[in-house]
């Protein structure tokens, strides 16, 4: 089945090949991988989606959790989710052959965000399988598809946020702010 | 031997000081007193400033042997072990002895240097990545190029070999951070408090469930692992056996944890445990894991695993829980604070039908009773380990090296106490033996320490001998010579019809290498040789080598092969005894 993890990493150096290593030491594929900063600072942020057997979510996290680096995990499983991806696609298209992207852009709406005498560039959001129908009819028309460039998926559980990663965090001082994040994972529990 | 620097930068106000002093100054200040190591260019600094502090270093032969020192230091007394090596090959050199420790969870810190910051990532001269290479092999990792970071990592490094699921840590540090200065503040060096794995829990209703299922179990058995003794469980084990009348059955690395002689012990599990406590295994309808991690060497096939029993795993680590078989109940925190939260739900119980059932299938042993053989005149490894037991009155540590003589020192030899058996279990690596036993030594000096070795594993590291000579300690050496790689022989035997490929050994006249190391040695040929050459080599005030000429074709039985159910084992061919034979 395929898993999500979101990780609150330290943002230091050798971190992202610590997370990655242990996925390939599982011998597991990593399907999309997104890093960024995080609402903490000092702090990364990772989506890590993969395929593995349904048993096998229990082993990562725990073992996610026994590096160093690694302050938080969640195991997105099947919990309500907002799940994005962006995509940059280049198309190579003459002003002959434009409207038809265009057309197709409109219905996908999603954007031109590059327009050359040879080529134009699409920026789409959204979830992965409406990327991947863009992806299919610009495929079937006339336009050849030069480039695509895909973020992976970014995912947040709806509505209040669980993470754990203040009390992780420990610090004294958020003691505070742990509380309405609890109270909150309980308002939310499915 | 160095002076008071040390104390003096601990008990004053924080003072400037090399990146090297403060090396040595933030080891000496987490109780440091013996490190095991090999110089080079890039840790240069480093042993420069040696002669200022209060620290032992022994000079090893190859990198290998310094993390297996740490590693058997580490074993024998439950500190932190300290191997340094320089970068390059002298970190490539450690490897495998810190994947040994990982394997294991043996607290060591190693400490590597590396070339300069400004050529770091240039292929300069002995430049290696070894934080990359040692990234799979190491609880964690550093690498450190600025002085200030130095005192922070070390201690870091303490803190995360230490905790929870102990293991190795690397710290690597460039060149020009041990030449730079700065200030060293060891109690501001201290790391943040450790942050405890979320997953790390034990319920009330785990502990209730735990209580009920051993209240109404008719045949528990309890396994005992290395978890025991790294979180010094072995009374609350114990009470537990007693109180509720469960016999317990041990891992390799377990043994020790529970006195060999106790009679609710049942001996080791696994691929070379006595037939009764495999079959007690399969046979039971509860088992307590208590700091094991169901190793396929003592689970045999997964599937026909104990597959009646319901299972209660009490482990500190919790990726181990459910990895390899299904538990119903588990309790992951530290196996002491568990087990004294359990104990109170605990009351007595009648253990009586089930010990009985045990006793009867104890009959049916493979392993010969060794004690009631006749002399025959041949040497076999069991009688000169079975003397090396009743001579030493079962209180020596014991050192043993991977192969034969390894299984056979777990059967022969009987361990009542912790650590006094050490041995490397989960990595198998040949080698070991000699330079764990040093460690060993260095941590123990009281102690009367013994190496059991192969004839194969001790030409790996027998550049050792060298370093026991330099070091003037006391060790006594018995290799347990049967002229082949002995463990894979008896895998042709019994998997590969007898083609056996490369591994026939010819070896030097071990006696004689002793001799060239300045080594007393004697060879040992027959039965009743044994006793007297076990008491020489005793009472010899310095090392001294028994070389034992053994049967060459003696197999280790009984075995479970890899892939079977752990009551299918091998048994002695006939299930006659080939002592009684001529
Ligand atoms: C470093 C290493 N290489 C290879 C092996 C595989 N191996 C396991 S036991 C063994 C034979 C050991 O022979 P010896 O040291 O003579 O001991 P014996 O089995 O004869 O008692 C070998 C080669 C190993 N465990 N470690
Ligand atoms: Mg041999």
């Amino acid at each position: 089945m395929l898993h999500t993890f979101v990780a609150y990493v330290e943002d230091l150096p050798g971190v992202l090949t610590r997370v990655a290593s242990l996925f390939r030491r599982l011998n597991i594929n990593i399907h999309s991988l997104t890093v960024g900063r995080s609402e903490q600072a000092g702090l990364s942020r990772m989506t890590v989606v993969c395929e593995a057997s349904a048993e096998a979510g229990h082993r990562i996290q725990a073992s996610l959790y026994k590096l160093e680096n690694v302050v938080d995990v969640d195991d997105i499983a099947q919990a309500p989710t907002v799940t994005r991806e962006l995509a940059l696609i280049k198309v190579a298209a003459t002003p002959r052959t434009r409207s038809q992207v265009f057309e197709l852009v409109e219905v996908f709406r999603a954007r031109i965000v590059d327009l050359a005498p040879e080529s134009l560039t699409i920026e789409m959001t959204g979830v992965e399988s409406k990327i991947e129908g863009l992806i299919q009819v610009l495929n079937e028309g006339e336009g050849r598809i030069l480039e695509i460039c895909r973020s992976g998926k970014l995912t947040m559980r709806r509505g209040h946020h669980t993470s754990g990663v203040l009390k992780a965090m420990g610090a004294g001082a958020d003691e505070s702010a742990v509380e309405p994040a609890e109270e909150g994972a309980a308002v939310e529990q499915e | 031997m160095g002076n008071d620097a040390n104390t003096q930068a601990l008990n004053h106000p924080p003072a400037r000081l090399t990146g090297a002093e403060i090396v040595w100054a933030t080891l000496v200040g987490e109780g440091v007193t013996d490190v095991f190591g090999y110089p080079g260019g890039a840790i240069l600094p480093v042993y420069d400033a040696l002669r200022k502090f209060p620290i032992h270093h022994t000079l090893v032969r190859h990198e290998q042997g310094a993390a297996h020192m740490a590693d058997g230091y580490s074993r024998a007394s439950g500190k932190v072990g300290v191997a340094i090596a320089t970068s390059g090959p002298g970190a490539t050199n450690l490897v495998t002895g810190i994947a040994t420790a990982m394997l294991d969870s043996i607290p060591i810190v190693c400490i590597t240097g590396n070339v300069s910051s400004k050529v770091l990532g240039t292929d300069a001269f002995q430049e290696v990545d070894i934080t990359g290479i040692t990234l799979p092999v190491t609880k964690h990792n550093f690498l450190i190029s600025r002085a200030e970071d130095i005192a922070p990592a070390i201690r870091y490094a303490f803190q995360i070999a230490k905790s929870a699921r102990p293991g190795p840590v690397l710290v690597d540090i460039t060149k020009d951070a041990q030449q730079a200065t700065a200030i060293f503040d060891f109690e501001a060096a201290k790391p943040r408090p450790v942050r405890p794995h979320p997953m790390r829990k034990v319920e009330e209703s785990g502990l209730a469930q735990a209580a009920e299922l051993i209240k109404n179990a008719n045949r528990p058995v309890i396994l005992a692992g290395h978890g025991i003794i790294e979180s010094g469980a072995m009374e609350q084990v114990c009470t537990l056996a007693e109180r509720a009348q469960i016999p317990v059955a041990l891992t390799l690395l377990g043994l020790g944890a529970f006195p060999a002689s106790h009679p609710l012990n049942l001996g080791m599990m696994g691929m070379h445990g006595e037939s009764w406590v495999n079959h007690a295994i399969q046979d039971a309808d509860l088992l307590i894991a208590c700091g094991m991690r169901f190793d396929d060497r003592v689970t045999g096939t997964v599937a026909t695993y104990a597959t009646n029993a319901k299972k209660i795993h009490i482990e500190v680590d919790p990726a181990e829980v459910n990895k390899i078989i299904k538990v119903d109940v588990p309790l992951i925190g530290d196996l002491r604070e568990v087990l004294e939260a359990l104990l109170p739900r605990i009351s007595s119980r009648d253990g009586s039908a089930w010990l009985k059932t045990i006793d009867g299938l104890k009959g049916d042993s493979a392993v010969r009773d060794i004690k009631n053989l006749p002399d025959l005149g041949h040497l076999y490894a069991a009688h000169v380990i079975h003397d090396i037991w009743r001579i030493t009155g079962g209180n020596a540590i014991v050192v043993t090296d991977v192969g034969q003589h390894q299984m056979w020192e777990a059967q022969y030899y009987h361990h009542e106490r912790p650590r006094t058996l050490i041995t490397s279990g989960g990595l198998g690596t040949m080698g070991f033996s000699l330079p764990a036993a040093i460690g060993a030594k260095f941590a123990c000096p009281e102690k009367e320490v013994w190496v059991i070795v192969g004839d194969g594993g001790f030409q790996m590291t027998a550049g050792e001998l060298a370093t026991i000579v330099q070091e003037k300690i006391k060790i006594n050496i018995a290799v347990i010579n049967n002229g082949y790689l002995g463990m894979v022989r008896q895998w042709q035997e019994f998997f590969y019809e007898g083609n056996y490929e490369s591994t026939p050994m010819v070896s030097p006249d071990f006696v004689k290498l002793a001799d060239a190391h300045g080594i007393a040695g004697l060879t040992v040929r027959s039965r009743g040789e044994v006793a007297e050459a076990v008491n020489t080599a005793r009472s010899a005030p310095g090392a001294f080598l028994l070389n034992f000429m053994v049967e060459g074709k003696e197999s280790v039985y009984p075995m479970i092969p890899a892939g079977s159910a752990l009551h299918e084992m091998i048994r002695r061919p006939g299930g006659k005894d080939p002592l009684e034979e001529s």
